[in-house]
């Protein structure tokens, strides 16, 4: 089914897409029919600039596993670095 | 009798004219032939959905598939503009309604054109197929594993897509409806409802629904696929349409 359902967060980072770098402003995370990935739902991850139009954008289709073991590697490698080392807040 | 055809893009002019994108495949003989209109799914414009519309070409009909997210951008890639689209909450259905008729339109100013449109869907396209069949005069519809056609969606649910079982009055053709009987959206329940309601209204329908089989069973690019339903389903597909769509 085609869910909709979308969890939407404000990004501060930058993003390689198909035309090269530019900077993230948003992600987004939905369960629903991917485009090119097999399966017939994916967890579907967007990080976007919609200022840049519908091509700036990183796309990700995961499978429900992949995309908990991403979260997971993403708690561990942020534990393992110094706190606050990657945070928006340190100059 | 020739087998050969011709493929592309084409440019139509949409609901309240905005510039589409189209695919267009369509054969190269000079025999009379019906239109179809292949209404693509959630995903968007893809290759997979360009190849269901050049397989109606290789059986004899001219066949046109809208991309129905144009409006992202000209020269963004059919990916991009899919979600795009979806983050706003797809397209409205009126503007579906306006641009399958422009691509009707477009088949129908073909050489050799016969007159008669069918349309086909899949998942959202199916519902939309249905939509289209009750808001136009075509001749043929086929509803692939349409969802929201019985039950709206739900309160809490991020988009709103009202039922269409108060438009089923004014479905303007014959309808054939392809399900899996594992498939949610639409569930075996809700197929059973509007088979009762086009019944009711004296409706012309056929309803398949495929043991073993769920959501997008036609997708030959997913784990979906089921070879059997798919095969039996195009059988019909090309059997309905042979009925509906010669002159």
């Amino acid at each position: 089914m085609c869910t909709y359902v979308t969890e939407s967060f404000d990004c501060d980072g930058a993003g390689k897409g198909a035309s090269g770098w530019f900077t993230v402003r948003e992600g987004r995370v939905y369960v629903d029919h991917p485009y090119h990935s097999t399966h017939e739902h994916t967890v579907n991850i967007d990080f976007v600039n919609p200022a840049e139009g519908p091509s700036a954008r990183v796309a990700l289709e995961l499978t429900e596993e992949s995309a908990l073991a991403l979260v997971d590697a993403i708690h561990k490698a942020l534990a393992a670095a110094p706190p606050g080392i990657a945070s928006a807040k340190r100059r | 009798m020739t087998d050969a055809m011709w493929a592309g893009t084409v440019t139509i002019n949409g609901h309240e004219g905005a510039e589409l994108e189209a695919y267009l495949a369509r054969p190269l003989s000079d025999r009379p032939r019906g239109g179809v209109v292949v209404i693509h799914h959630l995903p968007g414009y893809d290759e997979a959905t360009k190849e269901i519309t050049r397989k109606f070409a290789a059986h004899g009909y001219a066949a046109i598939c809208p991309n129905l997210f144009s409006r992202e951008g000209k020269g963004v890639s059919p990916d991009d503009q899919a979600a795009a689209a979806r983050a706003k909450g797809g397209v409205p259905d009126e503007q579906v309604v306006g641009d399958v008729a422009a691509a009707a339109a477009h088949l129908n100013s073909l050489d050799h054109a016969n007159g008669k449109i069918g349309v086909i869907g899949y998942c959202s396209g199916g519902r939309q197929a249905f939509l289209v069949a009750c808001s136009l005069q075509i001749d043929a519809a086929v509803d692939c594993y349409g969802g929201f056609v019985v039950n709206s969606t739900p309160p809490d649910f991020p988009v709103k897509m009202t039922s269409l079982l108060s438009k089923a009055p004014d479905l303007s053709c014959p309808l054939l409806g392809l399900f899996g009987a594992e498939d949610t959206a639409p569930s075996p329940e809700e197929v059973n409802t509007l088979a009762a309601e086009l019944g009711k209204l004296g409706k012309q329908f056929e309803f398949h629904t495929y043991p073993n089989a769920g959501h997008a069973f036609f997708a030959v690019d997913r784990n979906s696929y089921r070879p059997e339903a798919a095969v039996d389903g195009w059988k019909k597909v090309f059997d309905f349409f042979g009925r509906h769509l010669s002159a």
